[in-house]
């Protein structure tokens, strides 16, 4: 890597343009974008839905700095950390920026001596990947990750992690899905008896992935061409990534001869027997999929792993590998705080993470296809006056309202036109107008104005606050 | 080093603080926007004067040069230009990064949230500014932190002008309801008010505090109005860097700044506050921590539980109901756990409510629902 970056400053050197004639661009770094007051409003209903969840299965928050040590994340992205941001070295600890959540989390787990914890984490991670922003694939994005550590009995807290992937999914309305699951020792197993040699299991692995995306015909020429399997091996592979099914799957394969002798196929095979069965109690059957070809990209996943899957596709194109329609994913990572601790003491861990960058825009490209207005602000009156010379009358009536914790705004104008402040009113949503006027301050009422029907009240003063909760809790 | 993890107990304490800011912010209609944590490093050059030392530069990867956002006023302008737009009033609320040296009992750290509050357009003079102190008063009251001054300079003015915008903006923060407290150590002679305020016949008592010492925001752009607000309680705290003894938000006018990034050099006169968060969040831990109180760190309402073994079915499928309903439910990750152990979780994690189903209940086709608190049992 310091090889190739080297060579990437030789050549800007040499192109010398930089430092002579320096054009200011005004943007922001490549694969990075603002979330402007509309993006902001969609993310934060999708973020209610989120927590909210979290929240209802008990899960706590942590934080972690957007920064970890170097050393902290080397060695624990296989391939991928060519694409880690590294900071300068200003003299001091080398930092890099941080690249998924789950590492900062075993991390966490490890420096606290922590066996046993239920938490949600909600935040962006980098990567200094190939961007594609038409395609949403940023190097800056959300993670929302939910995860339970600790040793307990098997497949509940997994159980748990797929309810709440349902959930969610529902909740957003996002459509028809389905949530694949598997089992890395079902498809180590599966490698094995199909006469896979073991050095080749990721690799052949890492093809199987390709399937969501890719026909069998091409998977099958990659391992045989590419990856030097035997076409036996690779025919005998075929016939089993090609089920996928229920209990129903799960009982035919423990029946079946070849797999049945395998050791780790058995264990997966009687674990996913048992999530089955608590899914069912679950009541989630109807949307989860035992597919024998769901790999996932990662290296630390030890048992079941889970992918969710939109079923519309709304007029989507393909993006990266291993994600069509990919909502959300996850597994059983137990090795992995064991790689921080000193003396390896092992955390059993199990989570997902909820493709959130891939969920807003399904949701802004909902909104814009629908005529529904997103409301960019919770304003519930504005204060207005008709006449002029009534600025402080103005600040002191709203200054009452914000001091009663209502929601409201004024135009930053001495004597504004009423028809600009109505105007206001109709651009942002605002659904009322306190109008303070000469005669309504000698009367002791405000006039109070329904935006939407033009219907004007008078209102005392000592009541407009209740006047305003009553009327806006009824939108 | 200088970073921290927030556990769950300062997470959710951090949470509700944020959401208090948040919550003020939204009253008087701000809209959020959110801007990315790396800058190009052009963007933030030029902008910070002795803060620039401080910014944290991305190694040079072969791609753009970029940085650590160092606040979030210059993302803002660097915004605003981009978008070519003329009037905001917007909130932002995130981590920003600066290479100071952490004392960390202090509340300074390497990263660490700013919750800030800007208006961006050419209004009338001094009602938003106005505004911008009244939303300090108001969380700082809010949060009930105990006393507080705000502490107000005007720079970039001639003497006369003084005149207008003290008294314009004096009347403002009556009408607005802020209370500012005189300061006693302001040297009499450096009292222009003195003058003013006799002028436009108000009484001394409630004059601003006028600051001449530079503040030492340590940022350049500031054209007008600045303010700090300062708590008078120290709670054991010792003196500081100079200018932000107890320094809790601050801010001010800068109508040059989105002028810097505009090719045609277009200016939009902007004013905002930045709230000190993580001095505050100090300050609640430490109160928190000696009250004795236990914040909880989740909000689930009931634990659904059952005494005798063989009732993991029986727990799922109860779990799920509720859950479907919107229930906040827990339940513990074992197939036979003891009444007791489940029962201490609750009080272990504040939870108020269990719901036990036995195989009497389960015959009877009731739950019987126990509160924690009380012992006292119902079936229903």
């Amino acid at each position: 890597i310091a090889k190739e970056v080297a060579k990437l400053l030789e050549m800007k050197a040499q192109l010398g343009t930089d430092e002579g004639k320096h054009k200011f661009v005004l943007k922001t770094p490549k694969g990075t974008r603002d979330f402007g007051p509309k993006e902001m409003a969609i993310r934060e209903r999708a973020f209610r839905a989120i927590i909210s969840c979290f929240k209802r299965h008990g899960a706590e928050v942590i934080d972690t700095p957007v920064f970890e040590l170097k050393e902290t994340l080397t060695g624990k992205y296989g391939e991928d950390s060519k694409l880690i941001y590294d900071l300068k070295d200003q003299g001091g600890e080398l930092l890099s920026l941080r690249y998924d959540l789950t590492v900062p989390f075993a991390r966490y787990l490890a420096m606290n001596k922590i066996t046993n914890i239920k938490r949600y984490h909600i935040a962006k991670v980098y990567r200094r990947d190939n961007p594609a922003m038409t395609r949403g694939r940023y190097r800056e994005f959300y993670q929302c990750d939910f995860d339970i550590a600790g040793q307990f009995d098997p497949m509940i807290p997994d159980a748990e992690c797929l309810k709440i992937v349902h959930e969610i999914l529902s909740d957003l309305q996002l459509g028809d899905f389905v949530i694949k699951v598997n089992d890395r020792r079902i498809l180590d197993g599966m490698f094995a008896v199909c006469g896979v040699p073991d050095s080749k299991f990721r690799t052949i692995c890492s093809s199987v992935d390709k399937l969501d995306k890719v026909p069998w015909e091409e998977v099958r020429s990659e391992m045989v061409g590419e990856k030097g399997l035997s076409p036996e091996a690779a025919d005998r592979i075929g016939e089993y990534v090609q089920l996928h099914g229920g209990l129903d799957l799960i009982e035919q394969l423990l029946q079946d001869p070849k797999l049945s002798q395998n050791k780790v196929a058995k264990e997966g095979l009687g674990d996913m027997k048992l999530l089955f069965e608590y899914l069912t109690l679950f009541g989630i059957t109807g949307k989860i999929s035992f597919d024998l070809s769901l790999a996932r990209g990662l290296d630390y996943y030890t048992g079941v792993i889970f992918e969710a899957v939109l079923l519309q596709q709304e007029n989507e194109h393909l993006e990266e590998p291993g994600s069509v329609g990919s909502v959300a994913g996850g597994g059983r990572y137990d090795g992995l705080v064991g790689m921080f601790d000193a003396k390896g003491r092992k955390v059993p861990c199990v989570g997902v993470s909820i493709g959130i960058e891939r969920i807003f825009s399904i949701l802004e490209r909902r909104l814009e296809a629908s005529e529904e207005k997103i409301r960019t602000t919770e304003t519930q009156v504005l204060v207005a006056s008709a006449q002029k010379k009534l600025l402080e009358e103005r600040l002191r009536l709203i200054s009452e309202l914000w001091d009663a914790g209502i929601k409201a705004e004024m135009l930053y104008k001495k004597n504004p036109k009423l028809l600009n402040q109505l105007q206001y009113c109709e651009e942002t949503g605002i659904p009322l107008v306190a109008i303070v006027g000469e005669q309504e301050l000698k009367d002791g009422v405000v006039k109070l104005r329904i935006v939407a029907t033009r219907e004007e009240v008078n209102v005392r003063r000592e009541s407009l606050v209740e006047e305003i909760r009553i009327r806006t809790s009824q939108c | 080093q200088g970073t921290r993890d927030h556990p769950p107990a300062q997470a959710a304490l951090r949470d509700r603080l944020l959401s208090a800011v948040v919550s003020c912010f939204k009253r008087h209609g701000a809209a959020a926007i959110d801007t990315p944590v790396l800058e190009l490093r052009d963007t933030l050059v030029g902008k910070y004067g002795e803060g620039a030392k401080l910014i944290y530069e991305l190694q040079d990867q072969g791609g753009e040069l970029l940085a650590l956002r160092y606040d979030l006023t210059v993302p803002f302008a660097r915004y605003l230009a981009m978008n070519k737009i003329t009037k905001m009033k917007r909130y932002h609320v995130a981590k920003v990064y600066r290479r100071d040296n952490p004392a960390t009992t202090r509340g300074r750290f390497r990263e660490f949230y700013q919750c800030d509050f800007d208006i961006a357009g050419q209004f009338d003079p001094m009602i938003p500014d106005a505004e911008c102190l009244k939303i300090v008063h108001e969380i700082l009251s809010d949060l009930q932190l105990g006393d507080f001054v705000i502490k107000v300079r005007l720079g970039g003015f001639s003497v006369p002008q003084w005149e207008t915008v003290v008294i314009v903006l004096w009347f403002y923060t009556i009408a607005l309801a802020v209370t500012l407290r005189p300061d006693p150590e302001v040297h009499p002679t450096s009292l222009p008010p003195h003058g003013v305020c006799a002028k436009a016949g108000l009484q001394l008592g409630h004059a601003l505090s006028w600051e001449y010492q530079d503040l030492a925001r340590g940022l350049d752009y500031y054209t007008g109005v600045i303010f700090e607000a300062v708590l008078l309680q120290q709670e054991n705290e010792h003196l500081e860097e100079p200018g932000s003894v107890g320094s809790v938000a601050g801010g001010g006018r800068y109508d040059g700044l989105v002028g810097m990034f505009d090719a045609k050099g277009r200016k939009v006169p902007c004013v905002g506050v930045s709230i000190g968060i993580e001095r505050i969040f100090s300050i609640l831990e430490r109160r928190l921590e000696a009250s004795g109180e236990k914040l909880r760190t989740t909000e689930t309402q009931v634990l659904v539980a059952t005494p005798q073994k063989h009732l993991l079915a029986a727990r799922m499928k109860l779990i799920s109901e509720l859950w479907d309903a919107g229930i906040k439910a827990e339940m513990l990750y074992k197939k036979d756990p003891k009444l007791l152990k489940q029962l201490q979780y609750c009080e272990d994690t504040g939870i108020p409510l269990a719901a036990i189903v036995g195989e009497q209940e389960l015959a009877d086709g009731v739950v019987k629902l126990r509160d924690v608190a009380t012992r006292k049992e119902v079936r229903m």
